[in-house]
């Protein structure tokens, strides 16, 4: 993030313009290279309006009521997304506030703990986390974690929890004594997993432009390295490390193959978080083979719409908190 | 007596108090536990992976091209076509992404410099990464295969899209690095400006645009939601990107992953292993080109 501040290379003496005195060759390059550089904006709004246009025949015909019932019945020709918007609501607020923590901590074992040839080997296991595919979760979720987490934890938890207030209407027994390895809570732990080595990064990253003069500062006033990043770290990358988790979230809510493994298919909205769920993407996943034409397929396309819009609007605000974020410490 | 009070003072000052250093020592401990909550389910995850995928890895597995269908054990046909799906797609996604997203890269840093339209445009690709990759195949299944049906190269353009921003992100945190005085030496000796970025500034930043654009790579070829719409799915192997459906080791592991056989699911964890492999092999070179060509880093 931080980079030595140099002049501008856009504007050498006399290149601005596409005079006509410059080579048609180096004009030709700029035009193309400027292209390139269109071709993302043309791209986001291709989407927006190919994809409005495949589902409006959901969006008219449901109407906004239709459209956020929680009715989901394809064969009787209902199309409620609620209960999707909800489960990805749900699941990625499991995700970040599993993700937060660990991110926290890996972010300052990074940037304050471990000496910098110690850091190598940490930022391996964050970059090997990274690249394992998301559909790799989901295998090894849905045949090793989900069995396991169904019978060895959720089954304690929820029989150690049940009745209490709160405590048993998230983790207790749905129906007297049911619990599913394949949840809502197995899904957010999957996605905790995947979306913690770019929260991290991002963090370090927030974390790295803290000042020496500030850390030093403090060690002098005889603070600890704890009191140090309480009273030093912390207030100078909370709204960078925000934007970071914005930026987690959305990633969590568009994340779908390893979500649709693990959640368990059911478009049901339900407070007990140890019972199968459905999510958004996982639905367009899932359905999308069986929904050959009409207001189905329109339907899944709208939940695309839905989503895409949702994943703009985190990652818009993220990127407006980063922004404050680096004017207001005049780094780049 | 004067000397051992301010001996006592001089203990106090540099040793915090026993609270305070309790709490500074659980911190601490509390890092070390988050790191080990990363390590244990990575770790959980390869080690299952190759376990149950080793035993299933053969020549013939990685390419045989027939996908036998899912009662079958494990033993029986192989992932050829997968494999080859992946490596095609993936590839000419890479061959279309990483041009334009270079070039993408070189207008933002070398033409757009602190213009609106530079600035729009690299927030926006900004944005674009955080696009989630269904629905950049729902969006080629609207725009493409609605018309033209499914194909490799369908699959292939909803990877580029996923792939575009990353690789513009990367190259244009690279071409920051390069050294203006470079760029001012070139200019000097009389060259245009396109002459300079091909000559002087591109090979300078070459290292890391190609480390960035290898990760891409290696996300992308781990994608399976953008072409669940795009590519359909097929047990033989299909060299013709441009035509007919086609398939990948991410569509199989998917597929698998939801079979009650025992020898499809263990043809998944294969498909896993091989995948995985491909992934960690590009990011390692990745790492490597990193080390051993750029020449400037943050």
């Amino acid at each position: 993030m931080s980079v030595t501040v140099q002049a501008d290379p856009a504007t050498p003496a006399g290149s601005a313009g596409l005079s006509p005195r410059r080579p048609i060759g180096d004009r030709a390059f700029q035009v193309l290279a400027l292209a390139s550089g269109l071709l993302v904006l043309v791209i986001l709004v291709l989407i927006a309006i190919t994809m409005s246009q495949q589902s409006t025949t959901w969006f008219s015909s449901a109407g906004w009521s239709g459209v956020f019932s929680i009715d989901w019945d394809p064969a009787h020709g209902k199309f409620g997304a609620m209960a999707f918007l909800y489960g990805t609501v749900i699941v990625s607020l499991i995700a970040i506030i599993v993700a937060y923590p660990v991110s926290m901590g890996v972010a300052l074992l990074l940037t304050e703990v471990v000496p910098r040839r110690w850091s190598r080997p940490i930022v391996y296991v964050i970059d090997l986390l990274a690249v394992v595919p998301s559909v790799v979760w989901g295998l090894w979720g849905i045949l090793i974690l989900v069995p396991w987490l169904q019978t060895a934890i959720y089954a304690h938890v929820a029989s150690a929890v049940n009745g209490i207030w709160i405590l048993g209407n998230l983790f207790g027994f749905l129906n007297g004594n049911y619990v599913s390895g394949a949840s809502f809570f197995t899904a957010g732990l999957i996605l905790a997993i995947m979306i913690t080595p770019i929260v991290t990064s991002l963090s370090r990253e927030v974390m790295a432009t803290v000042p020496t003069t500030d850390k030093e500062g403090a060690y002098a006033l005889g603070a600890t390295r704890w009191e140090m990043i309480r009273g030093a770290v912390w207030p100078h990358s909370q709204t960078g490390i925000v934007g970071a988790v914005l930026l987690g979230l959305g990633r969590a809510m568009g994340e779908t193959i390893a979500v649709a493994l693990v959640i368990g298919a059911s478009p049901t909205i339900s407070s007990h978080l140890f019972t199968p769920g459905y999510a958004m993407p996982a639905v367009i996943a899932l359905q999308f083979g069986e929904a050959t034409v009409g207001e189905f397929r329109a339907a899944l396309i709208g939940m695309g719409v839905l989503l895409f819009l949702l994943t703009i609007i985190v990652n818009l605000s993220a990127r407006a908190v980063i922004g404050r974020h680096a004017r207001s410490m005049g780094g780049a | 007596m004067a000397v051992i009070t301010t001996d006592q003072a001089a203990v106090d000052l540099r040793e915090p108090s026993g609270w305070r250093r309790a709490k500074n020592q659980f911190a601490t401990a509390a890092m070390w536990f988050s790191f080990l909550c990363m390590l244990v389910p990575l770790g959980f995850v390869l080690v299952t992976v190759i376990a149950k995928g080793a035993s299933v890895i053969s020549w013939q597995f990685l390419t045989n091209s027939t996908i036998p269908p899912n009662i079958l054990p494990a033993n029986v046909g192989g992932m050829g076509a997968a494999v080859v799906g992946t490596l095609e797609i993936t590839g000419f996604a890479a061959v279309m992404a990483i041009p334009l997203g270079v070039l993408g890269a070189v207008y933002l840093n070398e033409y757009g410099g602190n213009r609106p339209l530079a600035r729009v445009l690299s927030f926006f690709s900004d944005v674009m990464t955080g696009v989630p990759s269904i629905v950049m195949g729902l969006f080629i299944f609207t725009i493409w295969v609605l018309h033209f049906g499914y194909s490799g190269l369908a699959g292939s353009f909803a990877l580029a899209c996923l792939m575009l921003p990353i690789v513009i992100r990367s190259s244009y945190e690279m071409l920051r690095l390069v050294p203006n005085s470079l760029r001012e030496g070139s200019y000097a000796l009389g060259a245009t400006k396109a002459r300079v970025t091909l000559t002087v500034v591109l090979p300078a930043a070459i290292g890391g645009i190609v480390s960035g654009a290898l990760l891409a790579v290696a996300r992308a070829a781990g994608e399976t939601a953008p072409l669940l719409f795009t590519i359909l799915t097929v047990e033989a192997t299909n060299t013709n990107l441009f035509h007919g459906a086609n398939t990948s080791l991410s569509w199989q592991i998917w597929e698998n992953a939801q079979q009650p056989y025992a020898g499809a699911v263990a043809r998944g964890w294969g498909a896993a292993l091989t995948l995985i492999a491909i992934a960690f092999i590009l990011m390692i070179v990745a790492r490597l080109v990193t080390a051993r060509f750029a020449r400037y880093s943050q």
